[in-house]
């Protein structure tokens, strides 16, 4: 058993609602070194040998397990780079849940570059959280997500940044073959001078491919976000983006939600929206005894849930 | 108790001064069901917001309970029992019907509890309250959860804005059976049916009180072609 530290456990609890190192399948990296592998009879963990990183086979048999990947960055001046490659089973159902959590004093980073190949009827349920505490300014995260999904596969990818991270460029590419489902909810705070972008592509190729992207944003203060999105449909396939933003302060939100249709049974809609809270919802939660800033916390409370 | 003491509500548009509401007193007791009626653009709901503090009068003073509470945010005179139900709800995102109950409560409460708030308004409780409240509820769901909050919220004097506006599904009767007969309790309201059923009747026309008092005495002076007419504005 390694010993966690209060602040190794904190990120631990925010970022993937762990109050200790999980049991089943696990690996826990900290500061750029992998320091708990642990497999089970149906999620299969190795070391890569070539690159920093993990494979993780998840077998047909897995039927609704758990699979846990933390990253933490507590150490100053560490700009961790791992390659994450899952290879999903025909017919498999996992949750993975990875998130990375970077708390310093100075610079510091984590890019983490994840691949599925998702096989034919595989569900994939895939959540990462990333959050960034302490005083360092030049927090970064980088993740870079590519998916790959087989006939009939699905895939729920919910990614949330809570706060604190002063830069974080979000990559997404998907390929879609026949059937298969992608679900993309993105939630994103920022604050301060932070930057974050975000940019998704999507190719739906297969018959019958779906794809729904839904991005809720808040920017506080001076921060800067820049929303993109690419949905390309080449055959019937249905896509939908919807980008909604609050802005705060001084703050700057971008949105470019852009759909592309390369066959003409492709149905594929966008809509985006960037606005301050609404007074009215104000107003209406001060008539219910909360006060102006209780109101705006509750709402972007909301808004991020 | 509330009293309105010389309010008056004055905009400015395109240059021109023009009086939204002018020099109203009233008072609106306890234990009482005030009606406020009158045609479109008569001041009526600008009146209730005013009430509430949502809108600032130009001039004259509000005292609820002998307090003089001009000055009190929304928040504040919520919190001294002033309740307000909107003639159109606003949706939120993220924020579910229990969320809001609990907020109007001031208190997390539990599925039994939330249901019982519901089921006042006729809504089969347990279907609603993870849903959020926003427009993936019909007019008339929305407009039943809103009432709902306003009476869920403990307080001594309940505004509803046109509370029957939407909810053609549910009976007037049921309606009707929400007022609080111990509370001083203001309806904006162009229904007769509803101004029936009201103690007094506050009649506003172009900002101004035409008529105010008992409710049988209002209806019959105004006579039955100007409640028709009031209707065919809803």
């Amino acid at each position: 058993m390694i010993e966690l530290d209060s602040i190794t456990k904190n990120l631990l609890k925010q970022i993937a609602g762990l109050h200790k190192i999980p049991d089943g399948a696990v690996s826990f990296r900290r500061n750029g070194k992998g320091e708990i592998i642990r497999s089970t009879a149906h999620i299969e963990i190795k070391k890569k040998e070539d690159n920093p990183g993990i494979n993780i086979y998840v077998h047909s048999s897995c039927q609704n397990e758990a699979c846990h990947i933390p990253v933490v960055v507590t150490n100053d001046g560490i700009f961790d780079l791992v390659y994450n490659d899952f290879y999903i089973e025909d017919g498999a159902k996992v949750t993975i849940v990875a998130g990375c959590g970077v708390h310093s004093g100075s610079s510091s980073g984590h890019n983490g570059i994840h691949t599925f190949h998702i096989g034919k009827n595989a569900e994939v349920t895939y959540i990462e959280n990333h959050l960034a505490l302490g005083e360092g300014k030049g927090k970064i995260l980088n993740p870079t997500t590519i998916v790959n999904m087989k006939e009939g596969s699905t895939m729920t990818m919910n990614t949330t940044q809570i706060g604190g991270v002063d830069f974080a460029n979000r990559k997404a590419t998907a390929n879609l073959k026949e059937n298969a489902l992608l679900t993309i909810n993105e939630k994103i705070l920022t604050a301060s001078n932070n930057i974050a972008k975000t940019d998704f592509k999507v190719n739906l190729l297969g018959q019958n491919s779906r794809c729904k992207i839904v991005s809720r944003s808040v920017a506080r203060d001076k921060s800067k976000q820049v929303f993109k999105s690419n949905m390309i449909g080449k055959n019937l396939c249905f896509g939908h983006v919807e980008c909604d933003g609050i802005v705060l302060d001084n703050a700057n939100i971008d949105s470019i939600p852009r759909v592309s249709a390369r066959d003409n049974q492709a149905s594929l809609s966008h809509e985006a929206s960037i606005g301050k809270i609404a007074s009215e919802q104000l107003v209406k939660l001060m008539t219910l005894g909360l006060s102006e800033k209780q109101a705006e916390s509750k709402i972007i409370e909301g808004f991020l849930k | 108790m509330l009293e309105l003491k010389n309010v008056s509500y004055k905009i400015v548009e395109q240059g021109q001064e023009r009086v939204i509401l002018d020099d109203i007193s009233c008072i609106f007791d306890n234990n009482c069901l005030t009606a406020i009626t009158g045609h479109n653009g008569s001041g009526k709901s600008t009146l209730t917001k005013i009430v509430m503090g949502i809108v600032r009068p130009t001039s004259g003073k509000i005292f609820f309970d002998g307090k003089d509470i001009t000055s009190l945010s929304i928040d504040k005179r919520a919190k001294l029992g002033i309740n307000y139900a909107f003639q159109q709800p606003v949706a939120f995102k993220g924020i579910t019907v229990k969320d809001l109950i609990d907020i109007a409560t001031g208190e997390e409460n539990t599925t039994d509890k939330a249901c019982e708030i519901l089921s006042k308004v006729g809504l089969c409780a347990r279907n609603y309250l993870d849903r959020d409240f926003d427009k993936t509820l019909s007019g008339g769901e929305q407009k039943r959860i809103e009432l709902a909050l306003a009476l869920a919220k403990s307080g001594k004097c309940f505004i509803f804005d046109e509370p029957e506006a939407g909810i053609d599904l549910w009976s007037f009767e049921k309606l009707n059976n929400l007022f609080d007969s111990t509370k001083c309790n203001i309806v904006v309201s162009h229904q007769e049916r509803l101004l029936k059923n009201a103690d007094k009747i506050l009649v506003l026309e172009n900002g101004k009180i035409s008529k105010y008092g008992d409710s049988k005495q209002v209806l019959k002076s105004l006579g039955s072609a100007y409640c028709e007419k009031l209707k065919e504005e809803v």
